[in-house]
């Protein structure tokens, strides 16, 4: 009796597991308009409304297929033509702990959908605004800001740093809090 | 069984066979490969249901003879002992003489397969990604290299030597009425010959599980007398058609400065994505999206508006278009022939 209990909860806990990819490869509002929605009231019952951002923001970076789909995106749209495999080139380093712009995942996400001054190229109309947030959340694995446990792993060809799921954690710097 | 029955259970029998013929049947040969391997699957079956026959009547005989007087254990009998010896070496001989048979038979079979391809003229390049087919026809003169995509044009009666290699996981090119299957593997080129003996149009599919819309990877081989294959060619040389209305000048505006243009290319435009289909000539292609969808304005329509709808996972992400935009890039590429 206890043993079926005991298998029962392993099962449900391993199933927990499952969101870790959870595939969601259509953008909330399919057709509608890119812009974030417009608040069109301050009220909300209880108080503080969320930032639509934020929810977006941490769903990205705990989902393994998000953040696997933005490693492909930065060869497939030639990041990498700039910034190479994270180590930089024409573009600054996106593997280090500097950051020009902030290292949140909102001021990644207007780095690449708006572009920065000094050679970042806006790509506002040329990336749908899901695979930008899924770049966003890639370029931050790059630097270990991300759970180790949903991070991509090893690419084929040679790398200037481990792969992203083995990447000292950023916020302990690797030592055990 | 009643006499009715028995005909119903044989014309439907014949009715499954029907099944076998078609576009798509390794059992339906329509080259020369396809031929040697469908003459192997037939005879392999029928030897290897005739011996089961054989197995089950010498298995049923001594249930349903007689049962002899048991014979005393302690006697001797030479005689029988010899008999039954000579049986089991017997049987061990056709069993070995079956399996050394049926290898040879394949190694020929094989020998026939390689040499399909000795002559071949024309050298293709087949790229599989998921879940879609890179063609590119090579030519000695750099710019009649011609990059395509799910669609492979052959001229018929002639051997030709296909490239396999893939960009991310392993798929498999098969073409069942033409020849047997072979992966594709990354980073690694294996060589296919393939030969139709008539005109016709075969359906392949990845035989390899290569993702969520694995059975969405489909592919047509479509051969040609040499000349139409030679007039194709050329045609697909030319780089795209200008717009022809308005409204298709606004779809291809859109599509130079929408995503569309980080990922595809259109000979001629500014578009020179590598990573998805080639849609230079995309409506002169029978179906959408690796034989996902047949051709036409509708269904170009519902693949661009929701590609994830069509073939979810694809790696087409669905876009922010609104209805005109969406007509606007439709009436651009309809006219892409
Ligand atoms: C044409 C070259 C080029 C391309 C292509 C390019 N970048 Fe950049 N990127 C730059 C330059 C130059 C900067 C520094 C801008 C500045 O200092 O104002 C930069 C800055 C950034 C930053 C901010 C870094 C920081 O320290 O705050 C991020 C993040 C970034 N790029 C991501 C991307 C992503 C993702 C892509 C692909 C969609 C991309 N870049 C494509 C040149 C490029
Ligand atoms: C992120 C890259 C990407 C972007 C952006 C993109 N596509 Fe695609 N497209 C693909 C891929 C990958 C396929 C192949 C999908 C498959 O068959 O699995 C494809 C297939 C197609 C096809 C079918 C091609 C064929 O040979 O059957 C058409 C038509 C098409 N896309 C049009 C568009 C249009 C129009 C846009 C812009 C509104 C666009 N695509 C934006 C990646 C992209
Ligand atoms: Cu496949």
């Amino acid at each position: 009796m206890t043993h079926g209990a005991v298998t029962l909860l392993l099962v449900i806990l391993a199933l927990t597991g499952c969101q870790r990819e959870e595939r969601d490869t259509r953008p909330q509002s399919a057709l509608g308009s890119g812009e974030q929605p417009t608040p069109v009231t301050t009220l909300e019952p209880g108080g503080q409304r969320p930032s639509p951002a934020d929810n977006k923001a941490a769903s990205f970076e705990a989902n393994a297929f998000h953040l696997s789909e933005g490693k492909r995106l930065f060869g497939w749209f030639n990041c990498s033509g700039c910034h190479a495999n994270g180590g930089g080139g024409m573009g600054p380093a996106l593997m280090d702990e500097k950051w020009l712009y902030g290292s949140s995942i909102e001021s990644i996400h207007a780095t690449i959908r708006d572009g920065r001054p000094k050679g970042m190229p806006s790509f506002h109309d040329k990336i749908p605004d899901d695979q930008i947030w899924e770049l966003a959340a890639f370029v931050r694995s790059l630097s270990g800001n991300v759970p180790s446990s949903a991070a991509p792993q090893r690419n084929d060809d040679m790398m200037p740093h481990p792969s992203e799921n083995r990447l000292p954690d950023a916020a302990t710097l690797g030592k055990s809090p | 069984m009643k006499r009715p029955a028995l005909t119903g259970f044989a014309m439907a029998c014949v009715l499954f066979l029907q099944g076998c013929a078609g576009w798509q049947s390794a059992l339906d040969p329509k080259g020369p490969a396809a031929n040697e391997l469908a003459w192997l699957i037939w005879f392999f079956t029928a030897l290897c249901a005739l011996i089961w026959v054989l197995v089950m009547i010498a298995l049923a005989a001594p249930l349903l003879m007689r049962p002899r007087a048991p014979s005393e254990p302690l006697v001797l009998n030479a005689g029988a002992e010899h008999r039954k010896l000579r049986v089991v070496l017997i049987a061990v001989a056709m069993t070995v003489s079956v399996v050394v048979g049926l290898t040879l038979l394949s190694f020929f079979a094989n020998r026939t397969l390689a040499a399909i391809g000795s002559g071949a003229a024309l050298t293709i390049r087949v790229t599989g990604h998921q879940w879609w087919w890179e063609v590119r026809y090579e030519d000695a003169t750099p710019n009649r290299i011609l990059t395509t995509a799910n669609e492979i044009h052959i001229p018929a009666g002639e051997p030709v030597r296909l490239l396999l290699t893939s960009t991310d996981v392993i798929h498999s090119f098969w073409v069942p009425s033409l020849s047997g299957k072979l992966d594709l593997i990354p980073g690694r080129i294996n060589v296919l010959d393939i030969k139709a003996d008539k005109p016709g149009v075969y359906r392949g599919q990845c035989a390899e599980f290569c993702g969520a819309q694995h059975a969405n990877m489909g592919t047509f081989i479509i051969a040609e007398p040499r000349a139409r294959f030679d007039a194709w060619w050329n045609d697909q040389l030319r780089p795209a058609r200008s717009p022809a209305s308005g409204e298709a000048k606004t779809g291809e505006d859109l599509f130079l400065h929408r995503p569309c243009v980080m990922c595809h290319r259109i000979g001629g435009t500014p578009a020179g994505g590598t990573v998805a289909p080639d849609l230079t000539h995309i409506a002169s292609r029978r179906t959408l999206a690796a034989g996902t969808l047949t051709m036409s304005r509708g269904n170009l329509a519902a693949w661009i508006a929701d590609p994830q709808g069509v073939k979810p996972g694809a790696h087409m992400p669905v876009m922010e278009l609104n209805g005109d935009e969406l007509n606007a890039i439709v009436a651009y590429l309809e006219g892409l022939k």
